[in-house]
């Protein structure tokens, strides 16, 4: 049905207006408020359209695509621009849509301290950003998506940086930048690579041909390979995690929109728009997994040992997004584009949660929060809600896609991944849980009041002094979200959807259980202290340790950036100086030396000159009548 | 034609005769020029050489019974009194700026 196409074009054009609107007309950028006022009308509208475009499109995986002819060629067109609507990009594009609106409008509240220059700056980004998602999730090929990609990378880097005046969001900035780059160029390889085995870049032609059995299939393997490290980059696999904790020196919201929801699930995204081609290399698909499972396990792992409340969030999307791949990996995609969906809602609800803590209490640390519950009712409930749905609880949003994801590894047969994946949801249970015990109950930490340690950036303008709920612009968004989150668990909870595998009777039971019993744990720890934190971190001597050290992670990139990198900067800088400029310093100076022999005929004597020109004439004389 | 004037292409003297004086005062008026350290004596060096291309002419001019040589002459005599005073203004100038005329200590072009 082209009816899709259209709307799904629609909305994809809507925020692409706001950018130019903003971006164009000076004076309205820089009024602030009106600019996020238009922001926010066009990203509604957007949704409006989105929701459409999902009610419209056909179930079937693949429709023929809206095409523009880009770059023609006489046999068909190099390249086509387009948008591809079918079921799995609609219901992307809603989720885009849908955060990237409820993002906004919170935003109004939680930078209403903005300078109005700034603010306007931000809406541009915002819908910069939001084009750029949905112009990748309505990407009919290759081309086209690596074009979103990298602008959705852009967008990340100026929203990191956008309080660019602080030098650690300006590292974090440049940060993320190269991390994700250094997979994008694997990507681009990937994308060069199968197009000279296939002659073309188009999805539905590859994927016409992967039916007819006509792609050649030796060599396949690097392809995806190269392809997949773009979705490592992008999704904060390991080892190139280690941009997206860091990523949390953006404004909270753009956390909650870009590096938990929508930019950093386009790995996953990619990986089940092209599962079909990855079906064909077994052996990468396994690699997806394992790297899927470690990353998940490693990153809960390194989440229980933070104390800022956005950097244990970060490492539990890092956390998410391995469970995601691990799904993909045992090829079960749909799987890991379930999880992707239901962490797209709660994880946008726990950041947007934590955003109005922190807008609160001017401190991202969990120890100098305490005891909440009684002053922000209301964020407590959408936090927990939020917490619940990430642990797996039954009726809330994770659950379902939780227990889907770690059946379709069960029943992908990856046995090793599956164990690191349980013992995962056991962690990620208890380290969301001692966030939750630690700032929202128990006793109110003293410095918690008023203290605007840390918090760089100008929330802390905000009085600190009177702990409450945030004011409605922020409210609202996040119990939209709680509400879906729930929703939508007990809408899969109620009425499952047919399994594409058959999982074991045992496995529901075992991860609720396993998730009650990390809770049970974080709540023995921090709330009633029957287990003392300390002897049980002492227990994890090790772990910990490595925990806090990142497991060295950041360290070895250190390394490899000071020992290889710099080596080889300083060896290409010697030949810059001395054989490049060399040549150059060589030529000049014999230039020099030339004109410095020459100018000793300017004698400056008016009489020598003479000379020349009788001497001159002279010549030309017996030249003329010089017989030829 | 008017008394006292020999007719077109005849004269006393032959035309190298009047070459050769031409040419005799060019290369002394050149041999001053390039020899001369007063700036004075260059213009006058200079003055010579004129006045040997304005014997060629009118020699010609003579010999082949064309007036336009004459005619020539007397603009390049005009042109001679003009540059001569430019020339020679110049001189003054530089001597009240550099108090000297002696060419070899004007050297402000020497590279």
């Amino acid at each position: 049905m082209t009816d899709s196409a259209q709307f799904a074009l629609y909305s994809l054009l809507l925020p692409a207006g706001s950018f130019l609107l903003l971006a164009v007309v000076a004076p309205l950028r820089r009024s602030g408020r009106p600019a996020g006022f238009i922001s926010i009308v066009f990203s509604a509208a957007a949704l409006g359209w989105a929701v459409r475009a999902w009610l419209h499109s056909s179930r079937e995986v693949f429709q023929p695509p809206l095409l523009w002819e880009w770059i023609p060629a006489e046999a068909g067109p190099l390249a086509t621009v387009g948008v591809l609507a079918d079921a799995d990009s609609t219901i992307m594009l809603v989720l885009v849509a849908l955060v990237s609106f409820l993002v906004q409008v919170y935003s109004l509240g939680y930078l209403a301290h903005e300078p109005a220059q700034g603010l306007g700056r931000y809406y541009a980004y915002q819908s910069l950003f939001a084009f750029s998602m949905m112009g990748l999730v309505l990407a009919p090929n290759f081309v086209q998506l690596f074009i979103f990609w990298e602008l959705v990378g852009l967008c990340s880097y100026l929203l990191i940086g956008y309080w660019y005046g602080k030098p650690e969001a300006a590292r974090a900035a440049v940060k993320a930048f190269w991390t994700t780059k250094a997979g994008d160029v694997g990507l681009l390889i990937g994308i060069v690579l199968l197009w000279q085995r296939t002659g073309t870049f188009d999805f539905l032609e590859l994927l016409m041909q992967v039916d007819a059995g006509t792609l050649p299939l030796e060599g396949l393997g690097l392809v995806t390979f190269c392809i997949y490290l773009g979705a490592v980059g992008k999704s904060a696999q390991f080892p190139l995690h280690v941009w997206l904790p860091d990523a949390m020196e953006g404004p909270t919201p753009v956390s909650a929109l870009i590096h938990a929801a929508t930019m950093v699930t386009a790995g996953v995204y990619l990986l089940k728009r092209t599962d079909w081609l990855f079906a064909l290399t077994p052996d990468v698909l396994a690699l997806v997994g394992w790297v899927g499972a470690f990353t998940a396990l490693l990153a809960a792992t390194l989440a229980c040992a933070q104390s800022d409340i956005k950097r244990v969030l970060a490492y539990s999307t890092v956390s998410q997004l391995g469970y995601m791949m691990a799904a993909i990996g045992a090829g079960f995609a749909s799987a890991g584009f379930l999880h992707l969906l239901t962490n797209g809602l709660f994880k946008a609800l726990l950041f947007l949660g934590a955003g109005a803590v922190i807008h609160a209490v001017g401190s991202n640390d969990i120890f100098q929060m305490g005891g909440l519950r009684r002053a922000m009712p209301q964020t407590t409930i959408v936090f927990l809600v939020g917490a619940l749905s990430l642990a797996g609880i039954p009726l809330f949003g994770g659950f379902f896609s939780k227990d889907e994801v770690l059946g379709a590894v069960w029943a992908g047969g990856l046995t090793a991944p599956f164990v690191m994946l349980v013992v995962t949801a056991f962690l990620t249970a208890f380290y969301m849980f001692r966030v939750v015990f630690i700032a929202f109950f128990g006793e109110p930490a003293s410095q918690g009041h008023g203290a605007h340690v840390g918090a760089g950036h100008s929330s802390a303008a905000h009085g600190g002094t009177h702990l409450q709920d945030p004011l409605p612009t922020m409210a609202l968004p996040f119990w939209l979200l709680a509400i879906m989150s729930v929703g939508v668990g007990i809408l899969f909870t109620v009425r499952h959807p047919e399994h594409e595998f058959a999982a074991p009777g045992w496995l529901t039971p075992l991860v609720v259980t396993v998730s009650v019993g990390g809770i049970l744990l974080a709540w023995l720890t921090y709330h009633r202290r029957v287990v003392d934190a300390e002897r049980l971190a002492a227990a994890f001597g090790l772990v910990r340790e490595a925990a806090l050290a990142k497991f060295w992670v950041d360290d070895v990139f250190e390394a490899m950036y000071r020992g290889a990198l710099l080596a080889f900067s300083r060896a290409v800088g010697w030949m810059d100086r001395y054989l490049v400029d060399g040549i150059v310093n060589v030529l000049s100076a014999w230039t020099l030396v030339l004109g410095d022999r020459l100018r000793r005929m300017q004698s400056g004597q008016p009489q020598d000159y003479v000379y020349g020109v009788a001497l001159g004439l002279l010549l030309l004389l017996v030249l003329i009548q010089w017989p030829r | 034609m008017p008394a006292g004037m020999l007719p077109v292409g005849t004269s006393a003297m032959p035309l190298h005769a009047y070459l050769t004086l031409a040419a005799t005062l060019f290369a002394i008026g050149l041999f001053g020029v390039v020899t001369r350290r007063n700036t004075i004596g260059i213009l006058l060096g200079i003055e010579l050489m004129l006045n040997a291309v304005n014997i060629n002419l009118v020699a010609f001019a003579r010999f082949n019974g064309d007036p336009a040589g004459m005619v020539f002459t007397v603009f390049t005599i005009c042109i001679t009194v003009a540059e001569v005073a430019v020339g020679l203004a110049l001189v003054i100038l530089i001597f009240r700026i550099r108090r000297t005329v002696i060419a070899d200590h004007l050297d402000l072009l020497r590279g």
